[in-house]
Order: structure tokens, then C-alpha cells, then sequence
């Protein structure tokens, strides 16, 4: 191998973790908060769809990236009023919503199969991009890669040194002792659950925006369930989460790279190595149980009754 | 109350889009007397640039070709297994004559319908199933492929292709080694790349896949998948790429060199007017070339004339029977002979093809 391929297979990973890392970091704040959503697969489509359907006919990519954002947060509404007012299943309830956002995008979507558009051009940092080899790596990508690692970041920060991360944790762990001290636990809740859904829209347009500028249906083809596996395997932690989406989107590269040198591993068995290495290696990263337990929002999925 | 009206109400909501995006898309025309109702049944949707989109293009056809003596219905994007049973149930129970079941999972369904409605006719595509009033076709999808594989191994600098592939099936098995022996039979440096993706759609995974290839030297990319992610990887690049399915020249003006197109309107007509004349029987129809089933699309005017002129020279050899795309001497991998000089394939080998031909770089999977 060549340095210059090696470059371009570790610029590939980023680009291929990055929808991942968006969703996987919208869902932890949700389950964070105590709510679990497994509607991040509808709400990704409804992203994507809504995006390229914007982009296309405004020709604006920001304005495209905006509605998929509002697209996700309104389906993340819906499963908000159901879950939290009318306290149904969160299972259930999040299950129905990627059900929903499938069939509703794929309807959505009729006219726009086959369509295509410019996609996201990339802004190489100056000075930094020049780096040789790692200047391509890190610094010529697309704006939203650099927003999703300073997001993660934020959030990091935001769980370790604030205030308003350590409601949002309260809330998570024992949504009763924080209404009894007076946090709105209901409003902490929706915000965490509106924020997952931007998120989960905003990775939907990178995918019918950036990595393929087109929208296909059912595009997403299981990312939105990887994030949310990611998620729980990543101990709810922001660092891990960062590793466990790139090391996913590294093995999802290498699969592919190893059958065209010709390694003589069946394909069927390389396809597996994304799913087996990322999970092992979170695994392995969080075998300690007493940290988990630490790190596991305690009240993640039952239903809040406010006595409010 | 309220509460559970909202619950209602939202439950509803998720069962209608589920019926507007599974099963939806009814469209009848061309209402007339008595005519015949010939009935489609899609796995994806008709604007998928792919292999739906090339069927009702020929049931478009059809309804040209035959005017008022026919009447077509079709239903997209049903998922192969149970759903398509109900469908297809569904279409010979309301008075179609003809059926035509576009996908190789569609299969069994077909023939537990057909047994239950044996006045109506079906016509199932890529399968190997008849009964009395069921009958199969496809088309010689290969012929297409050495073509590919010649205007590909005349355009290539680095002498490396790339194949990205779907599932290890006969089909596609095919379609590799066809386009393998074109590359060869107009430039004996060529290698191929394979790369298998285990799906038949998936964009953003279709497009990774083309642009590892070209990082490994790749600068002809082909495809056995059905989204246009291998074309627009090619274009993003700056290689060529042949399409598949339909002409995809609008994801890349620059890559896209052509594509196999499918052709199926001819048979589509001559099938509905076997039925009205009542002469249709069941069959086992495997068009080519010769027959107009397939074709490539437009030459990119990037190709040379002279480039040009010998695909179409090989095309006519095909097409008059002078040349056959599999006929020997054929090497394995290994490089030992698997079909002699001056003999062509057996019809069993090239059905349940599960070998590569020498010049495929890579393993097969099992």
C-alpha cells in the first residue's frame, strides 16, 4: 500500500462515519434525557428527502441542509407528543416513526428518483490542507465534517463542565427527583428529542447532499439503526462515540479495499467487519460493568408521569 | 378522550402512508371495449433509472403498439415474498388476462396465483419455473456485457476495470465473465476488479466501492447494481463508467461512456397479442441481441469513431450468430481450459455460471 492510498482510504472513513457520527450524537443526547428513540432511520429519511427536495428546486444547499433539519424535528415532534404527552411505548412509538419516515419519504419522493444535483463542494482549510497527507485527511473535507467533530466536542464539553448538561443527565437518571426540585423535566426531554431529530435530518441530507448527491429510496439502508447500536455500545459517551463511528465508517472502507487487491477472505465474511470490529472494540473499551452503570441514563425508555 | 382519538388518529396516519408507499400507484389507461387487461408488477418504483424503469418502458411500448386492444395496470415497489402474492391475487381476481411479474423473487408467488386462477396467463422475468399457463423470459443480458467489456478495454489507459457487483449469482457471475472476455478479446493486458457490495441498492455504498477501485488504479468502472452511485463516483473522478439497466448519461455527461439497456417492449407486445389471438403458450423466451431485446445506449461522443465502429462491427457479429460471447477457448482463473477451442458453453453452464474466467482479479465468493 501507498501512503497515497492510505491517505485516501482514511479521508474516505471520515467522510463515510461522518452521517453516522451525527445520529449517533443526536440519539445520545435523547437518551441521555432518558427517552430512547428508535425512530432515527425515518427521521434520516425524511431528512434526506426533504433536503435534496429543497436543494433541488432553490438550487441553495444551506437552505436544502435547513429543511431537512426542520424535517427531522418535526417528525421527532411527533414522536414527542405520543411518547411524552400521551406517554405510549417509547419502543413502540420510535418503531412506528422508522416505519413512518420510510413509507412517508418514499411517497414524498416519487417524482424526485433519478434526479440530480451538485453536491456539497469541499473547502479545504488554507495553509492546513498543504500538510502533506495529513492536510487531505482532516483538513479538505466539506463544512459539515468539521461541524459534526466541533459539535462533538461542544458536547463533550457540554456533559463534562455545564450546568445545563448535568440537568439533562438528572433527568435521565430519575426524572421524579428532578421535578422535585423544580427542573422541567417534560421541557428538557423535548428539547433532547427535538435536537436528535435535527440531527438525524441533518445526517440524512449528508447522505442525498454529499456522499451521493440523489435521493433513492430507503437510502439510508440501516445507518439510523448502526448509530443507534452505536450508541449504547459506546457506553453513552461522546468520545466513544466519535471512535466507534469512524472505526465503523474504516471497516465499511476496508471491506471494499481488501476485495480489490484481491484478498482471498469471501466478501460475505469482509462485509461482516464493520459490524464485528465496531462492536468488539466498544465492547472491549467498556467491559468495565460498574463504569457503564455509571454512564447508562437509569431511566432510559420508561414513561414519565409529570404531577405537574 | 383525547388522548386516545390522538392515538387513533396517529396510528392511522402510519397505516396510511404505509398503503401510499408500499402499494400505491394504481394507474389505469386507455379505457375501451373489452379490451385485454394486462397487469405489471414492479419491485421498484417506474423512475428508479433501473430495471423497473426499463419494464414500463416496455409496457409504455406496448400500449403504443397495440392501441385500444389493450389495457395496462401496474403496481410499483412491491416487496418480493407474501405482499406480492396478495398483489398478484389481486390482479388476476379483477379481470386481467395477462400478468407480467418483473423480479426473480416474485416466483413462487406467480406459480401458487397461477395454479389458483388457471384462465389467466403469466409471464415471469430472470426465473426458471413454468407451469401450464405460466411462462419465463429474460433477456441475453451477457451480449450486452462483452459489448461493455470491448468498449471498455479499448477506452482503458491503466488496463485495470472495476466491476462492482451485488450478490453471487449466476446472473451476475455472467455478466462479469462476459465482460471480462470483451476487455480480453481487444486488449490481453486487461485486468477486471470485482468488488462485491451484498446489495442491489444502496447509493452511498455502490459509490464508496467505485471510488476504492479507482484509488486502485480502476479508470473503467461497470456495474451489477441498480442505483446510479457507480456513475456519479465516475464522474466525481474523472474516469468512465458503462451504466446498466437504462442510459444513467445524466449522473455523468462526462463518465458515462453507455450503458445495456433492456428492451423488453417488443416481447411485452408480441406476448399481449398471443393472448388476444389466443395462440399464447408457456415458454421459456431468452432474447438477444438478435432480437432486439437489448441494445447499448447512445456512444458519449468522448469514444472515438473509430472506437465506435468496432463495438458496433462486434455487435453485428453477435447479432448475425458469427460470434458468440462465450465460445472457446475459455481459461479458468487457475488458466486451465474449461471450454475448448471451437466449442461454445453448454446452456447449463451458463445458467448455473459459479466460475470466473481468467483476467477477473480476486476470489468468488461461496
Amino acid at each position: 500500500m501507498d501512503i497515497n492510498l492510505i491517505t485516501n482510504i482514511l479521508y474516505m472513513t471520515i467522510i463515510t462515519g461522518t452521517p453516522i457520527l451525527f445520529v449517533a450524537l443526536g440519539e445520545l443526547v435523547c437518551e441521555k434525557s432518558g427517552v430512547l428513540n428508535l425512530g432515527q432511520e425515518g427521521m434520516m429519511l425524511m431528512g434526506a428527502v426533504f433536503g435534496f427536495i429543497v436543494a433541488y428546486h432553490t438550487e441553495s444547499l444551506l437552505l436544502g441542509f435547513t429543511f431537512a433539519m426542520i424535517a427531522g424535528v418535526l417528525m421527532s415532534l411527533l414522536f414527542g407528543v405520543i411518547s411524552m404527552h400521551l406517554n405510549a411505548n417509547q419502543v413502540a412509538t420510535g418503531l412506528a416513526l422508522t416505519i413512518f419516515g420510510s413509507g412517508l419519504s418514499a411517497f414524498v419522493g416519487i417524482d424526485y428518483i433519478g434526479k440530480g444535483l451538485e453536491g456539497l463542494s469541499k473547502s479545504n482549510i488554507p495553509l492546513l490542507s498543504d500538510i502533506p497527507v495529513l492536510g487531505k485527511i482532516l483538513f479538505s473535507h466539506d463544512i459539515l465534517v468539521y461541524i459534526s467533530i466541533m459539535l462533538a466536542a461542544v458536547l463533550y464539553y457540554f456533559f463534562k463542565n455545564t450546568r445545563a448538561g448535568l440537568i439533562v443527565k438528572a433527568v435521565g437518571e430519575s426524572p421524579e427527583s428532578s421535578e422535585a426540585i423544580g427542573l422541567p423535566v417534560l421541557k428538557v426531554r423535548y428539547l433532547a428529542i427535538l435536537f436528535g431529530g435535527a440531527m438525524a435530518g441533518l445526517a440524512g441530507a449528508y447522505l442525498s447532499l454529499v456522499i451521493t448527491p440523489l435521493w433513492a429510496d430507503n437510502m439510508t439502508a440501516g445507518r439510523g439503526w448502526i448509530a443507534l447500536a452505536l450508541v449504547v455500545f459506546a457506553s453513552w459517551r461522546v468520545e466513544r462515540a466519535i471512535i466507534g463511528a469512524y472505526l465503523f465508517g474504516f471497516m465499511s472502507i476496508m471491506h471494499l479495499i481488501l476485495q480489490g487487491f484481491g484478498v482471498s477472505i469471501s466478501s460475505n465474511l469482509l462485509a461482516t467487519l464493520p459490524y464485528v470490529v465496531t462492536i468488539v472494540v466498544l465492547v472491549f473499551l467498556s467491559k468495565n460493568q460498574a463504569r457503564i452503570k455509571l454512564f447508562a441514563p437509569v431511566s432510559l425508555g420508561k414513561p414519565f408521569h409529570s404531577n405537574r | 378522550m383525547l388522548r386516545s382519538s390522538l392515538k387513533k388518529l396517529c396510528s392511522s396516519l402510519v397505516f396510511v402512508s404505509l398503503i401510499a408507499s408500499v402499494s400505491a400507484n394504481v394507474a389505469v389507461a386507455n379505457e375501451a371495449k373489452k379490451p385485454l387487461k394486462v397487469g405489471f408488477v414492479y419491485v421498484g418504483p417506474t423512475g428508479d433509472a433501473g430495471w423497473t424503469y426499463a419494464h414500463d418502458n416496455g409496457r409504455k411500448y406496448m400500449e403504443e403498439k397495440l392501441g385500444n386492444k389493450v389495457t395496462t395496470t401496474f403496481v410499483e415497489s412491491v416487496a418480493e415474498g407474501a405482499d406480492s402474492e396478495r398483489v398478484i391475487k389481486q390482479l388476476a381476481r379483477s379481470g386481467h388476462g395477462l400478468i407480467f411479474t418483473t423480479s426473480f423473487g416474485y416466483m413462487n408467488p406467480t406459480l401458487k396465483v397461477a395454479k389458483r386462477f388457471p384462465n389467466v396467463k403469466f409471464e415471469h422475468s430472470t426465473g426458471y419455473k413454468r407451469a401450464k399457463n405460466v411462462g419465463t423470459y429474460f433477456d441475453r443480458a451477457y451480449e450486452g456485457r462483452y459489448l461493455a467489456g470491448v468498449t471498455a478495454g479499448l477506452m482503458t489507459k491503466s488496463n485495470i476495470l472495476g466491476y462492482v457487483a451485488s450478490f453471487a449469482i449466476p446472473e451476475v457471475i455472467r455478466g462479469i465473465n462476459a465482460f471480462t472476455l470483451g476487455a480480453l478479446s481487444v486488449n490481453p493486458d486487461v485486468k477486471v476488479k470485482v468488488v462485491w457490495v451484498s446489495t442491489w441498492y444502496d447509493p452511498g455504498k455502490e459509490r464508496s466501492a467505485a471510488e476504492t477501485m479507482i484509488l486502485q488504479g480502476a479508470d473503467v468502472l461497470t456495474q451489477h447494481t441498480d442505483s446510479p452511485g457507480v456513475i456519479n463516483a465516475a464522474e466525481a473522478k474523472g474516469v468512465y463508467a458503462i451504466g446498466y439497466n437504462s442510459d444513467m448519461s445524466v449522473y455523468g455527461p462526462n463518465a458515462h461512456l453507455t450503458a445495456i439497456v433492456h428492451n423488453w417492449g417488443p416481447l411485452y407486445t408480441a406476448k399481449a397479442q398471443a393472448v388476444i389471438d389466443g395462440t399464447w403458450k408457456s415458454e421459456n423466451v431468452w432474447d438477444g441481441l438478435a432480437e432486439n431485446a437489448l441494445d447499448l445506449s447512445p456512444f458519449n461522443p468522448v469514444i472515438p469513431q473509430a472506437i465506435q465502429d468496432q463495438i458496433n462491427a462486434v455487435k453485428a457479429a453477435i447479432k448475425s450468430g458469427s460470434l458468440h460471447p462465450f465460445a472457446g477457448p475459455i481459461r479458468e482463473q487457475s488458466g486451465a481450459i474449461k471450454i475448448a477451442a471451437g466449442k461454445v458453453i453448454p446452456v447449463g453452464d451458463l445458467m448455473g455460471m459459479n466460475w470466473y474466467v481468467k483476467g477477473v482479479d480476486g476470489k468468488l465468493p461461496h
